[in-house]
């Protein structure tokens, strides 16, 4: 099967997040989901490991599950070594011919789960080779307890623990690139995406992740719309500007080559991105000018460097 | 979609329900209308949605189930979904 992206292939396949889940409405985190789970065949089965979030509270409540998958929630910081740890199960029992059919594994984590609490195990799984998806959902803060900052969480952002007043003015340090951290593994397949225009991005990097054999990682952007403030009808705007702005550029890296999925037609100020969510409305107050020139330096600075790397 | 029973476990199991959460419908507070006459079937409402209560074969929403978000309605090219306030 190609990995081109046809529409009208997709709408043949099962939904496999059914809906009725208690995910907030306009929730990023349910587009990113379905999105990637679209990407496995028709006739494979999955395995899906949720680290604690948003997204695992919502989905899973016992006695049932949003899932048409097998689905198993242990804890915030071990998703990825109860993922690996399935999948060596699985090839076990394949071994010995107990099992029909393949059967792929994902890890669904927010950001909080990937680039804090769980990293220690996403990297272990990573070094140990299993064959597993790692997809982290970034919606830059710890949205299910209430906006606290994260590693991920933007300099400047407003969130519950980095408040604006006159000792400090939203978050003092940048985001850290989780995505670089695991280029550095030396894993197959490494790509940052969003669900953006047709999903085709999204889908042949999920379709590349799922189906490449050994450890692969999706970094996703998913607004909050609680958490970043902004109209939730407008989660899509919100991508667009994200990847025009080149706040959150696409990329991947497949066997160590560096390679850009979009060039903005035209590179927009960082400021249209800040200014369209309330998280960032304090940069916008007279005299505080500089935070907007010294948020885009960073964005440029991060920018050019992935140009020269994907060689563009 | 039945709750599946094709697992037995004596060990306690969650099964997969369409409505895992209970009648989300209830949190709406716009409803979105496809006018059928606007539509062209390019399905971007269906793939953009987050609750995934788009009807892909007859485009029929399921209000059970529908949170009002209203990003179909922002992402239709042919503008075809209204937000109507619910009563």
């Amino acid at each position: 099967m190609s990995t081109v992206y046809d529409l009208k292939r997709e709408v043949e396949k099962p939904e496999r997040l059914t809906g009725g889940h208690r995910l907030c409405a306009g929730c990023g985190a349910g587009v990113v989901v379905s999105g990637v789970l679209r990407a496995l065949e028709k006739e494979d089965r999955a395995v899906i490991v949720n680290a604690t979030s948003c997204l695992e509270v919502s989905t899973f409540m016992y006695p049932y599950t949003a899932y048409t998958d097998s689905f198993i929630h242990s804890a915030f910081e071990n998703s990825a070594a109860t993922c690996s740890g399935a999948e060596a199960a699985y090839n076990a029992l394949k071994r010995r011919g107990k099992i029909d059919g393949t059967v792929k594994f994902i890890t669904f984590a927010g950001d909080g789960g990937t680039y804090d609490i769980g990293f220690q195990s996403l990297s272990g799984a990573m070094e140990r080779g299993h064959d597993m998806v790692y997809v982290c959902y970034d919606n830059e803060a710890y949205m299910n307890t209430g906006i606290q900052r994260s590693s991920s969480t933007p300099r400047f952002t407003r969130t519950t623990t980095t408040a604006v007043g006159s000792a400090q003015q939203g978050k003092k340090q940048n985001k850290k690139d989780l995505t670089e951290i695991l280029v550095a593994h030396n894993i197959p397949y490494a790509a940052q995406t969003a669900p953006m225009g047709n999903f085709r991005d999204l889908h042949s990097k999920a379709y590349k992740a799922i189906y490449t054999p050994g450890p692969c990682f999706l970094n996703v952007l998913s607004p909050c719309p609680r958490g970043w403030d902004y109209p939730m009808a407008k989660l899509p705007e919100i991508i667009k500007l994200a990847v025009d702005t080149c706040v959150w550029p696409l990329y991947e890296v497949e066997e160590g080559v560096w390679r850009l999925s979009y060039t903005p037609k035209k590179k927009l100020p960082v400021e249209d991105f800040l200014r369209s969510q309330g998280r960032f409305k304090h940069m916008f107050k007279q005299g505080n000018e500089w935070m907007i020139e010294e948020a885009q330096q960073y964005v440029d600075q991060k920018w050019d460097k992935l140009l020269e790397r994907t060689g563009a | 979609m039945e709750q599946r029973n094709d697992f037995p476990s004596k060990y306690p199991v969650s099964y997969p329900v369409i409505g895992a959460g209970g009648d989300t419908g209830s949190w709406r507070m716009f409803r979105p209308e496809i006018d059928k006459d606007k539509c062209i079937k390019c399905l971007f409402c269906w793939i953009y949605c987050p609750d995934g209560v788009i009807d892909r074969d007859n485009l029929q929403i399921n209000y059970d189930f529908c949170k009002g978000c209203g990003i179909c309605a922002k992402e239709c090219p042919r503008n075809a979904i209204n937000m109507i306030r619910e009563e």
